[in-house]
């Protein structure tokens, strides 16, 4: 379980988090959705600790993980799996290599299990062959693959997703989203994405929350938050362009 | 972190002093960032795990790839100098002492400095733009959610492969400078070879080569870190990758010429 409790973080004179909170269940996929630049990513650099809030605290499992720093940090992050917007492949890696990375770093595992893991990963998000490719040599989609392989190859039981699909086709979307899914029933962790894929996204999330102006405005299963009554909801799910009224946005 | 006010809530007469202040403060504080990001290099050397195949890498990232650029600098450094200090000598009748003093300015002073400047614009640029494209594209945070220390993982190995290879490569700059002015002293000039050879021979001592290695071992250490650091902490964008590069190869530059003034003062 982990339980984001009032989330203030300011960059400057700018606050992009005001007061968050938001909690995740075991197991459940949940979709952070919000306008750009609204805060999501730092949200999500939050919850993996890339960065540390002004007030506030990152429940992990009973542990505040704003307070962790070196070793202790470093543990929880070895339960998490992370696929970052541009997939963060290591360029001076193959495929291969960038999916066998963290196996080579934080296990004890002999090479030719790792080889095999490797293999299998690249198999399930459907680049099987494709390993002693460059990343510069693979499409968009497919770099987002490798990142979702990397992510899981440690089988992590918190998987993060920072716009998973950004930047791809419709089909890509679909595939990447129901590559997501099918992962997700197969090795049941607990999946946190950020995405402005609207509809799409109403399809495999368990529970979609609506963070506005650095606060969740909504949160709820995916048919409650498309038949939520809140203007700032409505606004962004039909895409919208009028101004919503100041007083209904809180 | 100290933050102090900006120069412009300030009363106008004393804007100017409060943006002096404002400055060294700025100053103090990026020099703070400089040091304890050194510190922290250090204390993950002597604290395992230690990155070997990085380290391998990195050598091979810093010395193997500067080798040709080294031979082929060092080579006409030599030569530079053979000509020169020959056509001076010539005036005093002196021009036995050319092989000690090709010999004694390579290895105290040119060598070393060149080398590490070179060195610099090639590998330290590199490894500059390296680290500046790694951060701006997520892989710092990637290997940092994979519970990976990018200190240990990017800086450690370079500052150790820079202590390595810089003592080897200032070496080979050395040998092939001295052999440079050979050739135009000895094969050019007419200078007989014994001479050359053997007035070298008198004239440097260990102290000279200890010297030139001790300068290339502090060089070593400060290309990588000045390099690692502003790659860093570079801006966003092409623009950020391509201004931490150019600071890089500008403060390694200066750092690498003030250090030498230094070492020579101190040095035998």
């Amino acid at each position: 379980m982990i339980r984001v409790q009032g989330l203030f973080k300011r960059f400057g004179e700018q606050a992009v988090l005001r007061g968050l909170d938001l909690d995740i269940a075991t197991g459940e996929i949940m979709v952070v959705i919000g306008r750009s630049g609204g805060g999501k990513s730092v949200l999500l650099k939050h919850l993996i600790g890339l960065l540390r809030p002004d007030a506030g605290a990152v429940i992990v499992d009973g542990t505040d993980i704003t307070r962790l720093r070196g070793r202790d940090l470093d543990r929880v992050r070895e339960r998490y799996g992370v696929v970052f917007q541009g997939g963060a492949l290591f360029d001076s890696m193959s495929v291969s290599d960038n999916v066998a990375f963290p196996l080579r770093e934080k296990s004890r595992l002999g090479a030719a299990e790792i080889r095999g893991r490797v293999d299998e990963k690249l198999q399930q998000v459907g680049l099987a062959g494709m390993g002693h490719k460059d990343p510069a040599e693979i499409s968009g989609g497919m770099r987002k693959r490798v990142a979702i392989a990397r992510a899981l190859v440690t089988e992590p039981e918190i998987v993060f997703f920072d716009e998973p699909t950004t930047g791809l086709d419709p089909i890509l979307v679909n595939t990447i989203h129901h590559l997501i899914l099918e992962l997700h029933r197969k090795f049941r962790f607990t999946a946190i994405m950020v995405s402005h894929e609207i509809p799409e996204i109403f399809e495999i999330a368990d529970r979609v929350a609506m963070l506005h102006e650095g606060a969740i405005v909504e949160v709820g299963p995916p048919d409650a938050v498309r038949a939520s009554t809140n203007p700032v909801v409505q606004q962004f799910i039909r895409g919208d362009i009028e101004a919503v009224p100041a007083e209904a946005r809180r | 972190m100290f933050s102090s006010p900006s120069a412009d809530t300030w009363p106008g007469p004393l804007r100017p002093v409060a943006a002096l202040g404002h400055a060294s403060l700025e100053m103090v504080q990026a020099l703070g960032r400089f040091g304890r990001f050194f510190a922290q290099a250090i204390g993950y050397i002597v604290v395992p795990p230690f990155k070997v195949g990085r380290l391998i890498d990195r050598i091979h990232f810093i010395g193997f790839r500067s080798l040709t650029i080294v031979i082929l600098t060092g080579a006409f450094t030599g030569m530079v100098l053979g000509l020169q200090i020959f056509l001076t000598l010539s005036r005093f009748g002196s021009e036995a002492y050319l092989g000690p003093a090709v010999a004694l300015s390579l290895i105290r002073e040119l060598g070393p400095v060149l080398c590490a400047v070179f060195v610099t614009g090639l590998a330290g640029s590199a490894l500059t733009a390296e680290i500046g494209i790694m951060k701006i594209t997520e892989q710092i945070d990637a290997l940092q959610v994979m519970a990976l220390n990018p200190v240990r993982y990017l800086v450690v190995p370079a500052i150790v492969a820079g202590v390595i290879t810089f003592p080897l490569l200032v070496s080979i700059f050395d040998m092939v400078g001295i052999f440079g002015g050979y050739l135009v002293g000895v094969e050019l000039l007419g200078l007989s070879p014994g001479t050359y050879f053997g007035e070298m021979k008198t004239f440097v001592d260990l102290s000279d080569l200890m010297t030139g290695y001790w300068k290339a071992v502090s060089f070593g250490i400060i290309v990588p870190w000045v390099c690692t650091y502003k790659g860093f902490n570079c801006g966003n964008g092409a623009e950020g990758v391509a201004r931490a590069t150019t600071q890089a190869v500008v403060l390694s530059s200066v750092l690498i010429l003030v250090w030498d003034y230094f070492l020579g003062s101190v040095l035998p």
